[in-house]
């Protein structure tokens, strides 16, 4: 718990919601009635983003129907930095703080958010050999991704390899914070080197290189993509709090035993 | 000649599906049963 709160006895007056909505109980009493609502939510805009992508979302000029796997690549890779960017956050929270709750978030982002980066390889290769001629090149962005799925797979590994859990969760916290630099050389690597894959087509802050036809399911596909997510490693963190009170009930069950 | 791209966008829409059901399946599954599992451990 935070200093503050064992000191004086309040939460602080600086990010004090934070240290508030840390704990674990906490979170499962807000976040575990809202699970099928948002399961629910997330299954309707994925499906619709992905049917109206492959079926009703028209060709393009250039990549012809192709283009399509774009609907299912580019909300993965988002969601891939995403996920490593919340991964990154929680580090953070854990090394400053040690909040119970960022250890046991970061330890369930990482294996979903490394499927989301591996889907985001895959289609990618997918989309590579009809429009390049090839499943995969050393292009700069190509291997920026596949280093972040690396960085994944070492965080799962790392966090499961000491005896000591909080040794793990350090040790996980450090390499996830180290391995944020490749966040933004994965979003400029398209503009720092000569790149065979393409430049950013949607700008937030300048207009977009794609039309609305092609925009609104890439959006809701993207929207589908990001709460299946959010919902994913919501339900984990739950599963894993629920687990570690299970544990902590049968070891007082134990202890008590004659 | 130009290459078919629809076993491309069927495989990449596939494998999108399979990870998606899958993934959210697993984590739906040990949700369950680590709800159950504190039920019986709370009893």
């Amino acid at each position: 718990m935070n200093e503050n709160v064992l000191a004086q006895g309040r939460t602080a007056a600086k990010g004090g919601w934070l240290h508030y909505f840390a704990n674990p109980g906490r979170f499962l009493r807000i976040v575990q009635p809202a699970l099928p609502w948002l399961a629910a939510l997330s299954l309707m805009l994925t499906v619709t983003g992905i049917v109206w992508g492959y079926e009703f979302a028209p060709a393009d000029w250039q990549q012809g129907n192709a283009v399509r796997i774009m609907y299912v690549h580019v909300p993965a890779a988002w969601v891939a930095m995403a996920g490593y960017a919340a991964l990154a956050i929680c580090s953070f929270f854990s090394i400053v703080w040690r909040h119970p709750l960022a250890d046991i978030a970061a330890e369930e982002i990482a294996p979903i958010g490394a499927g989301f980066t591996a889907l985001c390889l895959v289609s990618g290769s997918l989309w590579g050999k009809p429009m390049w001629g090839a499943y995969w090149v050393w292009d700069a962005r190509l291997t920026s991704v596949l280093i972040l799925f690396f960085l994944y797979l070492g965080h799962i590994a790392l966090v499961r390899a000491f005896d000591n859990k909080a040794h793990g969760y350090r040790a996980g916290a450090i390499l996830a914070l180290v391995g944020a630099i490749n966040l933004p050389i994965i979003v400029f690597s398209v503009q720092w080197w000569n790149t065979l894959h393409q430049g950013n087509t949607i700008s937030l802050i300048g207009p977009s290189k794609i039309y609305i036809t092609m925009l609104y399911p890439l959006l809701v596909s993207t929207l589908g993509f990001y709460l299946s997510f959010i919902t994913m490693v919501c339900t984990a963190i739950c599963a894993a709090i629920n687990e570690r009170k299970t544990s902590a009930l049968l070891l007082a069950a134990a202890e008590r035993a004659p | 000649m130009s290459i078919n791209p629809w076993p491309f966008i069927n495989g990449a829409y596939g494998a999108s599906v399979l990870f998606l059901a899958g993934a959210g399946w697993l984590v739906f599954k040990r949700y369950r049963r680590a709800r159950r599992r504190l039920a019986q451990a709370e009893a």
